[in-house]
């Protein structure tokens, strides 16, 4: 059965539809290997009945000649931040244990309706406020890769870190994830898969759990840059329930693949040489650029001039909103509840049982920053950083068409290494915050080992609504890279 | 600006989460570590710059004012802590 996990989704597809295997044998593979590596703690809930019971229907859909699409019958991965008709969605939060949703997200109807099989619901930083998935509230995921004669585990990154390991470990063939500051494309480098976030409107959020609205955005997790194409095409959409949501067509993301890079303008952002990266990094980053030269790209130098003040300018506007958003978890409608003498005293119990350390931070800097006095010192001085920083990227666009950097300053570090230092820990979405600030699609694909076996993403980012380049630059990157190292413990 | 004890009570207050006065030490801390460096925004000038609160370019959409959805009270209820008879319940407010 091996040769049915560790597939990309266009092999899988191609299998189911010459006939050589059925969704079903895809399924029982898929379920016997996440159950293999439940140490990874990669999933929160494994849904094998619904997996088998989702392939048997695509199957008899395929023997009537009624297959749906690409995706019928393919396995995936679901982060636990989509809610899920029935099945348990948790934000990796005490305040969520047992919520049972009773609607269907918009992205996850949109993959049922396509025929694609769930296998589970995967592990995230709480509320995919993390860079690390240890802040979830069901235990750290472990990363499939080691370093190079060091057996302690790493961390996957986060916060969809669950999916990252997922697909990185070969449980499913793709996976969802959400990214709000870098949180599909940080752990997508740190697990050596492909991570894209689509443009801010693409995918309708209405059924994740918000985190900051202005900025979270869902988006898939791959092995390669086809499979990402493949997959957002069954995610994307518009969507009235959504009121962000872009009324704009979904073009045929894989059939921009093939476009080449030939004359393409790939800009070089002076200010993503940021302090203290790594020397590998910037070898990693060199490299890129002379893949994309080499396969016809024009490299051109931009300047990006507020990048340095894109981290501390999302530590202020996503709290706020997360502050906002989270108010709604009072123990009176869903969720835990924690009993107090009186109703104030029932909120307040049941916040500071349900909520984590670092969910209580962000909430607190939130409040701290939309309260009477300081709002205009910091969230309306954040808000217009945020301008200036998206005026930065229109005006490069205007001189490239797609930005090359690194995804990440370095690669996945271990448990408890940077979990005392909320700073050092916010740092690893240096290079990632400034296009989710900006609204824009980015994607992050394997292109590198560090220098002790890790792998390591490179970073695009394009126009916004724009991802048809955004994916062929990408697809060049990716052939250029031939990135085809996989973690010691699941090499097939 | 340094956040101190007071100002925890303050916010935490505000944000309905109870902190334990033990932690109010290590909170204000921690707060005002992650504030102080987000005080470097202050090296920019705004002045003129209208603040982005969406980059969804668009007008919200407008729809008709008519009922789409209702009459699910049992599923709204669904996952709440203690429903009774399709209602939420909080403990006693009104004397």
């Amino acid at each position: 059965m091996t040769a049915l996990t560790g597939l990309t989704l266009a092999q899988g597809r191609d299998l189911l539809k010459s006939g050589d295997a059925s969704a079903t044998e895809m399924a029982q593979a898929h379920v016997a290997a996440v159950e293999a590596a439940r140490g990874l703690n990669a999933f929160i809930t494994e849904t094998p009945e619904r997996a088998i019971a989702d392939a048997e229907a695509s199957d008899a859909r395929r023997a009537k000649g009624d297959a749906l699409g690409p995706l019928d019958g393919l396995p995936l991965a679901i982060k636990d931040l989509f809610c899920t008709e029935g099945v348990m969605t948790t934000a990796a939060s005490h305040i969520l244990e047992g919520f049972v949703p009773q609607y269907e997200s918009t992205v996850t109807a949109r993959l049922r309706a396509a025929g694609t099989v769930m296998l589970g619901k995967t592990n995230l930083d709480e509320f995919a406020m993390g860079s690390s998935n240890e802040t979830s509230y069901f235990g750290a995921v472990e990363n499939p890769w080691r370093r190079t004669g060091d057996n302690r585990p790493l961390v996957p990154g986060g916060s969809s870190g669950g999916s990252a390991t997922a697909v990185s470990a070969g449980l499913c063939l793709g996976a969802t994830g959400t990214d709000t500051g870098g949180s599909i494309r940080q752990p997508a480098a740190f697990c050596g898969i492909v991570g894209m976030k689509p443009t801010y409107g693409r995918c309708s959020r209405w059924g994740i759990v918000a985190f900051a609205s202005s900025l979270d955005q869902a988006g898939p997790m791959t092995r390669t840059v086809r499979d990402a194409a493949i997959l957002l095409g069954g995610m994307a959409g518009f969507d009235p329930k959504d009121s962000t949501s872009a009324d704009i067509a979904v073009p045929d993301f894989e059939a921009a693949l093939a476009g080449g890079v030939k004359g393409l303008r790939i800009g070089i952002p002076a200010e993503y040489a940021v302090d203290g990266m790594s020397a590998e990094i910037a070898a990693l980053w060199e490299h890129g650029k002379a893949m994309m030269r080499d396969a016809g790209a024009e490299l051109v130098d931009i300047n990006l001039p507020h990048t340095k003040y894109a981290l501390p300018a999302y530590y202020i506007i996503a709290p706020a909103e997360a502050s906002s958003n989270l108010a709604r978890y009072d123990g009176v409608r869903f969720g835990l509840r924690v009993d107090g003498d009186d109703l104030t005293a029932q909120y307040e119990k049941t916040r500071a049982t349900g909520f984590g350390a670092e969910v209580r931070r962000r909430i607190l800097i939130g409040t701290y920053a939309l309260s009477a006095g300081y709002y205009d010192a910091y969230y309306l001085k954040a808000q217009k950083i945020r301008a200036l920083i998206a005026r930065d990227f229109t005006e490069a666009y205007g001189k490239c068409d797609v930005i090359l950097t690194p995804t990440t300053p370095g690669p996945a570090f271990a448990h408890g290494e940077k979990s005392d230092d909320p700073i050092a820990m916010y740092l690893n979405d240096v290079l990632t915050v400034p296009a989710s600030l900006a609204g824009l699609p980015a994607i992050s694909l394997p292109a590198g080992l560090s220098d002790d076996g890790l792998p390591l993403g490179l970073h695009l980012i394009g126009r916004a609504f724009d991802e048809e380049t955004l994916f062929r630059a990408a697809q060049a990157l990716e052939d250029a890279a031939g990135f085809d190292a996989r973690p010691q413990r699941f090499q097939a | 600006m340094a956040v101190d004890r007071q100002t925890v009570t303050r916010i935490s207050r505000l944000a309905r989460i109870e902190v334990a006065e033990t932690d109010l030490d290590t909170l204000a801390a921690e707060l005002s570590n992650i504030i102080g460096w987000v005080e470097q925004l202050d090296e920019v000038d705004t002045d003129g710059i209208a603040p982005m609160a969406s980059v969804a370019n668009m007008k919200l959409r407008w729809r008709d004012d008519v009922v789409t959805d209702g009459g699910i009270a049992d599923k709204v209820t669904a996952n709440a802590p203690d429903p009774q008879d399709g209602m939420f319940t909080v403990p006693k407010v009104v004397e």
